[in-house]
């Protein structure tokens, strides 16, 4: 009896893990509420701290940090410095952010030409000039991949990473195994 | 006219208040607020802060890639920019109709989208402010907070954005950026087991989106006069409709009506948008502000999406939906229905639909037809417009001989409501903020004004990013008179 109590498993302290997505399209989180159900299992793991779906606005102390999307302005510079000096794991989550993905196709042109493109010569403007407020970033001449900024603990490439491997990474993660993926979970389209 | 609060006199006399980031919303934004003596607000703007230039870069790319391309705008609607670019190219190469087995197929994804993007956004979202209140504990007030409390409501929401995802795998191949719409058609069709399926649930589904329709009427029905005034503006409505009138989100005309809902114009074929359709830019913002041409930038504005089409529409083809569109539009008088509140209750009017349509959708054979495309002569230019989950949504290319893309214009559902998101923050300035000191839960009611939207801020900066919350109160000399900061903890606190 009392050595069942000894043994008993003690209720483990739940991680902390925040999220933010930087220049991409969301599709990373939509993706990882792709676990469906699974997400009764994964609150029982993990606490939300700032996230899209949290209102909570300012990364605490937390174990694991998930980045969605590259770096495009000086807001995304910020944000993710803020969360390499919080986060003990920060994971480069999708094409984006491992890579930078999509948006960094604009890399290949000025990016005066592509806000000329949208404000001044696009179909139908009225009042044509390009936004310059303060209240909005600064943009980067480039979009660049998260590595590029701060250091990255793990890469989770797709676009976006299938629900499956976000789960297999998460459970191995927390579970203190080694990470690893059978060869769907690192197959693309 | 738009608000009078929309630009200040003497900003630099005023007091500055930002919330930063906006949050429980697809995307990045931020508002600020301009207070003037007694605390008075003065000016309130909701700016978008990043910028992508899709229009730009995809310049150069052969037009076969654009549905794929295009579509990581947005992982939220991904099918919405799928199949609005599939449309375009459909007309480039020269396909002027498709056969029913892909016209089916992709109204099916379609429905699937529109029923996953709309469950996220009620469950997910936004039922924390309806469920808990608006001034609930910021640390509870999110989707595990919902878990913890009504699991119930919870899990539906889960499962009825699983199901959602789960049509789009199937007519796509992916539940996230798949590549089922090709020009001309789709790639493939589906199998008898997958919609046996499929079918196995949706029986369910509607029975789960008739239950969050009753909830959401008796969040409104308990504080019917509040939901009625919240942040409610008059405006003009736009939407497609099918040719007989009836509801539509693939395909139809333009049709866009005024407060008084009297056509401003009706079944315009939306390849001459550029007619009817011009945007302004404003320096403070990177999302541009649209307007209908013929009244012109001051009062041409508009709002799109669920609350514009069921508006708009003279009855929907299902119906449970068309029953409680019916009761919906009684409490207008027959009127428009303005209160932007009213938001939600239109989108879980349409949810209710997708699940019934894909329901009669799965019965039909041609969905396992061999059909799958048709081609024509290569066209020089395709437009090609669809009613995604948060309203009508425009793209247009050109391209040259070779099929490159040499020209693109995009104007996302979330633009076309910029004007009204903004004019709807002023009013909920006016009506709650005015002459107040500042508080969370004051603040949070600006963002439940656009949340009621569900802008993808994602599509409309064509970005993303999340920043810290820190409110300051500045005096005219710019000196620190007022601090809010949101701890980890999610504790607030007044830090000077």
């Amino acid at each position: 009896m009392i050595d069942a109590q000894m043994n008993a498993p003690e209720k483990k302290e739940k991680l902390i893990v925040a999220t933010a997505a930087l220049c991409g399209c969301f599709g990373c989180h939509m993706s990882l509420l792709d676990i469906d159900e699974r997400i009764l299992q994964l609150v029982e793991l993990v606490e939300f701290d700032r996230s899209p779906i949290t209102d909570i606005k300012t990364v605490g102390k937390c174990d694991i940090g998930l980045i969605e999307g590259g770096v495009a302005n000086a807001e995304n510079v910020e944000v993710l410095r803020e969360f390499r000096n919080n986060c003990d794991i920060l994971v480069a989550v999708g094409a984006c952010a491992v890579n930078g993905g999509v948006p960094a196709m604009r890399n290949q042109f000025d990016l005066k030409e592509c806000l000329e493109e949208v404000y001044i010569h696009g179909i139908g403007v009225e009042n044509p000039h390009i936004p310059n407020d303060v209240e909005i970033p600064l943009l980067l001449d480039k979009v660049h991949p998260i590595h590029e900024v701060v250091r990255v603990d793990y890469f989770l490439p797709g676009c976006p990473p299938s629900a499956d491997t976000f789960w297999t990474f998460l459970t191995d993660l927390i579970a203190g195994k080694e990470i690893s993926f059978p060869y769907s979970l690192i197959h693309y389209d | 006219m738009p608000s009078a609060l929309e630009t200040a006199k003497n900003p630099e006399e005023m007091t500055r208040i930002v919330i930063d980031p906006l949050t429980r919303v697809e995307g990045h934004g931020k508002v600020t607020l301009l207070q003037g003596k007694n605390r008075n607000i003065r000016q309130a703007r909701l700016h978008i802060t990043e910028f992508r230039g899709f229009e730009k870069f995809i310049q150069g790319r052969p037009y076969w890639e654009l549905p794929v391309l295009v579509q990581r705008l947005c992982g939220i609607c991904p099918v919405s920019h799928h199949l609005a670019a599939a449309k375009a190219t459909d007309m480039i190469v020269g396909a002027s109709e498709l056969t029913p087995t892909a016209d089916k197929i992709r109204r099916l994804m379609h429905y699937g989208q529109t029923l996953q993007s709309h469950a996220l956004h009620f469950f997910h979202l936004c039922s924390p402010d309806l469920l808990f209140g608006f001034d609930d504990d910021v640390r509870h007030r999110n989707i595990v907070g919902v878990i913890e409390d009504s699991p119930e409501i919870a899990v539906q929401g889960v499962m009825l954005r699983k199901f959602g995802q789960e049509v789009i795998r199937i007519t796509s191949g992916k539940r996230i950026h798949g590549t089922g719409a090709i020009p001309g058609g789709v790639n493939k069709s589906l199998t008898k087991s997958e919609i046996r399926y499929l079918q196995d649930d949706v029986a369910q589904m509607i029975g789960w989106a008739q239950g969050a329709l009753e909830l959401v009427k008796k969040i409104f029905f308990e504080q019917y006069e509040y939901h009625l005034a919240f942040g409610s503006i008059e405006s003009n409505m736009m939407s497609l409709v099918r040719e007989d009138g009836a509801f539509e989100l693939y395909h139809g005309g333009l049709r866009a009506r005024d407060k008084e809902g009297n056509n401003i114009f009706d079944h315009v074929d939306y390849r001459n948008y550029e007619d009817y359709i011009r945007e302004s830019v404003k320096n403070w913002s990177y999302m541009k502000f649209p307007f209908i041409t013929s009244i012109g930038e001051e009062n041409g504005w508009y709002r799109v999406g669920p609350l514009a089409r069921i508006n708009n529409c003279d009855f929907i083809t299902t119906p449970l939906a068309e029953t409680a569109r019916a009761e919906f539009m009684a409490i207008g008088n027959g009127l428009p229905i303005q209160s932007t509140l009213g938001f939600h209750w239109a989108r879980l009017i349409e949810l209710l639909h997708c699940t019934e349509a894909i329901a009669e959708l799965l019965c039909d054979p041609d969905l396992i037809g061999n059909d799958l495309r048709n081609m024509g002569e290569l066209q020089c230019c395709g437009t090609g417009v669809i009613e995604a989950p948060r309203g009508t949504l425009f793209h247009h290319y050109e391209i040259n001989d070779d099929g490159i893309v040499e020209k693109a214009s995009l104007i996302v559902s979330t633009t076309n409501n910029n004007q009204a998101m903004n004019e709807s923050i002023r009013k909920v300035a006016n009506q709650y903020l005015d002459g107040n000191r500042l508080t969370e839960a004051l603040l949070n009611q600006v963002e439940v004004a656009i949340r009621a939207y569900d802008p993808c801020l994602s599509c409309a900066t064509h970005a993303i990013g999340k920043m810290p919350m820190e409110l300051n109160l500045l005096n005219e000399k710019d000196e620190l008179v007022d601090r809010l900061e949101k701890r980890v903890t999610g504790q607030i606190d007044r830090t000077i």
